[in-house]
């Protein structure tokens, strides 16, 4: 008996429960597909670099799911509550018959089992759908060649969301049964006779609230832009991210009063057609969900954040490799280390001696031929003087960067390099070469921070000294350059001296940069493998010999990128889901007030035309104002993530945000419609 | 000349098995300027009368003309349109919107005709005078009382000038003194402004104040009594012995 009533519940008002379900679903499909990427990747055909990010990544992102889970799970509960503030009425119903509400709790109980059951299979079955997308996005992220397509089914996967969801919806349970025997007779009979009581602000207070917080906003967005370099500890960044909150707040609090005011004034407008019904409808909606309209849009502008720098992360980390990892290999070893370093450090006798061997030296013992594997082999020896630290090169600007910028190290010692071996190493990385007479020197670089920092000084013409000789810069600023390859640009500075400027004395490290003699990737791959295998040669404990690859630069730069864009993505369709779930389900709980107000508006005779209009413009705006002032929010949020992120480079920001844009028509857009059709749906006259 | 003419109309609900005539057979006119009462128990079949001549409820047959056109044809957004440019409506239970003023309640009938301002404002300042509700103008629903709820929805029926206000138990909610007033209202928007008002209620009290009283029994007409020139004291007494005739079921409406 009570199992048919159940059924016969979810079938007729499977309408009301169509923003509920197709949420449930979403989540369920999203949390199969990204803890299905390491099955998705298990036949993929990449090195063991790859396989080793991949790996980390699907532990973080089984780890990311525990928060997803978390989320969805107030989502659910949530929901179910709006769901069941609904029912009120036949709960009410049900109790003067004389059910238990024991009885009642079984009823919810059996839905919701079945909601869960119907919602996980299908959820389950697109999951499995769009994961077969997924692999070849995550082919694609990888660069690997998915050489045959086959359909994967994770079973793990499968489970953990089986698993997940379960304990999710046994929560909503406990939480309907507690809802359930909370609630009095008299309330649930009661609930749909309750009049609104229109609240109304004070217009002047409104405005005047709305101006500070115009204030504070910009204020925040003036200090994560413009005035960025003073954030120059953590802890500071605080101050606008808590100011952006309650200045959000506020306009939320001050918003439907100022626009009600500004609106009523033009009496022309305020008076046509529906448009007082309309905007009064808004400004109550307003007023009663401030926090959550608060919260959605912070949730939103994090979203927008999160989506558009991770996925430019990747792509402009792809973009840069080939500008910042010009050859193949680059090995470093530091040199003539003495007896007091090796003292301090504890380093042995062998290792001491070797330090004072060139690099192809170290190599030939380590039996790695190097004619046979290398060509266009550039070595470059880098000097230093203690006494010549960043403070010195810095002169007179230093006492001013001490204060703006008190985290960098100042006393470290420059590296120092001659100009013939860098122009050596530019024309093999095809930059540009120098010429310098005998008193100059100039800075290469291409960390922009320290560019910054640098040019001052350099416009200050601050001299340098080296070996008791002043040297002053042939340039006001850095010229862009590097010697060692990396993922990033991360060169603070290198000081280029005339040949004659050091000796030996000073030397402290040598690097060796070169091509590996071959004309194919494989070929390339192949000697790659010679020198991974270097690792376990018996001499390698006795040289501090370093190597950097440009294929192992690659692969960690391309899993890191695509790593924190699967994290990104996660994340953030997930924020988008439960915003945009969260505002559909509150604008669906208010229409029980609005079919009799939709009611006397069609008894007064307001065409069917006008009074979907009215609807549309009500919900639209309601969709539209968290969107608008989260995108607000992104503008200065996504200048501030590419402040933090400059090493990664920006090049690639328009293809990120566009993909962002899309994400959100799609899924925000997707629920805006859901809303809209069941309104209507809902007020339609029957 | 007839505003409204209602020739044979029926209404039947519920299918061949079990079929109930709501609407059996019924015929009357109603003139410019006169304000008509219907009267009966529940069950009798006014509200349904009502319903069909206010357009939210179709008739099974027969035909309704107002104003000489024939409102049973109507479709879709012509029903919009005629009950927007014709009817004005007073409920029972007031249907003012509740997050309007009744200012801004008055001017939503009129602005979805697309009034000008200018024009709005003037025609509901004068209604508020005729109606006493000045006082109540920028007031909320939940603010005001009763009879003046009843006032401002008057207002709102009246304003768009209607060929034929309907009320369906405008006194229903009202206490006595709220429902004197209002009465006395509708004699004047009848008497002065030449309002044509066709009102639904049982309260013997309430028909005494219409220039004529139609009786309506298991979805027929019963019988149809005119004040003419008697006092509405006598046209009360007048109703009382019609009800009294009509039998046990409008006794308790007393």
């Amino acid at each position: 008996m009570l199992f048919k009533l159940s059924l016969k519940n979810i079938r007729k008002s499977f309408k009301d429960y169509a923003i509920y379900f197709f949420t449930l679903i979403l989540g369920v499909a999203i949390f199969y597909v990204f803890n299905a990427i390491e099955s998705q990747t298990v036949l993929l055909n990449v090195t063991a670099t790859t396989r080793d990010i991949i790996t980390l990544m699907t532990n973080m992102l089984s780890g990311v799911s525990v928060f997803v889970s978390l989320i969805l799970g107030f989502l659910i509960i949530y929901a179910s509550r709006f769901l069941i503030k609904r029912r009120n009425k036949e709960f009410g119903i049900y109790l003067t018959l004389g059910m238990s509400k024991r009885k009642i709790s079984t009823i919810l109980f059996i839905e919701t089992l079945f909601i869960g059951i119907i919602s996980l299979f299908v959820g389950l079955f697109i999951g499995a759908i769009l994961s077969q997308v997924m692999s070849l996005l995550v082919a694609n992220m990888f660069e690997a060649d998915m050489t045959k397509f086959t359909f994967i089914f994770s079973k793990s996967a499968c489970i953990k969301t089986l698993l997940y969801f379960s304990i999710m919806y046994l929560i909503v349970m406990i939480f309907n049964v507690i809802n359930i025997s909370r609630c009095k007779l008299i309330d649930l009979i009661n609930h749909s006779k309750k009049t609104e009581k229109v609240k109304l602000k004070n217009p002047i207070l409104c405005i005047m609230i709305f101006i500070i917080a115009i204030i504070m906003l910009v204020y925040a967005y003036y200090k994560v832009t413009i005035d960025v370099e003073s954030l120059s500890t953590p802890d500071k960044i605080f101050i606008p991210i808590i100011l952006g909150c309650i200045s959000t707040l506020l306009i939320f609090w001050s918003l439907s009063g100022l626009i009600l005011k500004i609106v009523k004034s033009i009496k022309g407008l305020y008076y046509r057609g529906l448009n007082s019904f309309i905007l009064k409808q808004i400004s109550s909606k307003i007023n009663t969900t401030v926090v959550s309209m608060t919260i959605i849009c912070l949730m939103l502008f994090v979203t927008i954040c999160v989506l558009s720098s991770s996925l430019s992360i990747k792509n402009s980390m792809s973009a840069n490799l080939e500008e910042l990892a010009p050859v193949d290999i680059a090995l470093t070893k530091t040199r003539n280390i003495t007896a007091e370093k090796a003292q301090e450090y504890g380093y042995n006798t062998a290792y001491i001696e070797d330090s004072f061997l060139p690099i192809a030296d170290s190599l030939s013992k380590l039996d790695f031929d190097v004619s046979k594997y290398l060509k266009d082999m550039v070595t470059v020896h880098y000097y230093v003087d203690e006494a010549l630290t960043v403070e010195k090169t810095l002169g007179s600007y230093y006492e001013e960067t001490k204060k703006t910028l008190p985290f960098l190290t100042y006393n470290m010692p420059e590296e120092i390099v001659t100009v013939s071996e860098y122009n050596e190493v530019a024309k093999l990385y095809g930059n540009e070469t120098f010429t310098l007479d005998e008193d100059e020197y100039i800075i290469i670089a291409d960390y922009d921070s320290m560019i910054e920092v640098r040019n001052e000084a350099l416009k200050r013409n601050t001299p340098i000294t080296l070996l008791g000789k002043t040297y002053y810069p042939k340039y006001s600023e850095c010229q862009n350059g590097l010697i060692a390859i990396s993922s990033n640009h991360i060169n603070a500075g290198i000081i280029i001296v005339p040949d004659s400027a050091v000796d030996d004395s000073l030397l402290e490290r040598e690097s060796l940069i070169a091509n590996y003699k071959a004309s194919d990737d494989t070929g390339r791959k192949n000697i790659e493998e010679v020198v991974i295998n270097l690792a376990n040669h018996p001499y390698i404990s006795s040289t501090n010999l370093e190597a950097s690859t440009k294929l192992s630069i690659y692969e960690s730069s391309v899993g890191l990128g695509a790593m924190v864009t699967f994290i990104g993505l996660y994340l953030g369709i997930i924020f988008l889901i439960s915003s945009a779930a969260i505002l559909a389900l509150k604008e669906l709980s208010e229409s029980t007030d609005n079919i009799d107000r939709y009611k006397m508006l069609r008894k007064l005779g307001v065409e069917e035309r006008m009074l979907n209009k009215a609807l549309f413009m009500q919900i639209f705006i309601f969709f539209i104002f968290p969107l608008i002032l989260a995108i607000i929010h992104s503008i200065f949020g996504i200048e501030f993530c590419k402040f933090i992120l400059e090493t990664f480079g920006d090049e690639e920001m328009t293809k990120s945000i566009t993909m962002t844009a899309i994400f959100l028509v799609v899924i925000y857009g997707g629920y805006f419609l859901i809303t809209y059709y069941s309104s209507k749906n809902i007020i339609r006259n029957r | 000349m007839n505003i409204l003419k209602i020739d044979k109309i029926e209404k039947y609900y519920g299918n061949k098995s079990s079929l109930t005539k709501a609407i059996d057979n019924i015929s009357f006119s109603v003139d410019k300027g006169e304000f008509v009462a219907i009267m009966g128990a529940s069950g009798s079949g006014k509200t349904t009368l009502l319903n069909s001549i206010s357009t939210i409820d179709k008739v099974t047959s027969g035909h309704i003309y107002v104003e000489g056109e024939d409102i049973t044809k109507l479709k879709g957004n012509e029903l919009n349109a005629f009950r927007r440019d014709k009817l004005g409506f007073i409920f029972q239970d007031f249907n003012l919107l509740d997050t309007l003023t009744a200012y801004e309640n008055i001017a939503l009938s009129l602005s979805i005709k697309n009034v000008n301002y200018k024009e709005i404002d003037e025609r509901i300042k004068k209604v508020a005078e005729e109606l006493s509700i000045k006082h109540v103008l920028k007031k909320y629903p939940y603010q005001m009382s009763g009879g003046e709820r009843q006032r401002v929805a008057a207002a709102r029926a009246i304003i768009t000038n209607p060929s034929i206000i309907l009320a369906d138990e405008p006194t229903g909610a009202l206490d006595s003194k709220s429902s004197k007033m209002l009465l006395e209202k509708f004699n004047y928007l009848n008497q002065e402004l030449d309002a044509t008002i066709l009102m639904v209620t049982h309260d013997a009290f309430t028909a005494s104040y219409a220039s004529r009283v139609i009786f309506i029994k298991d979805g027929k007409i019963f019988n149809e009594i005119i004040r003419g020139n008697d006092t509405r004291k006598a046209f009360f007494d007048k109703i009382i012995d019609v009800v009294t005739l009509l039998g046990g079921d409008l006794n308790d409406a007393l």
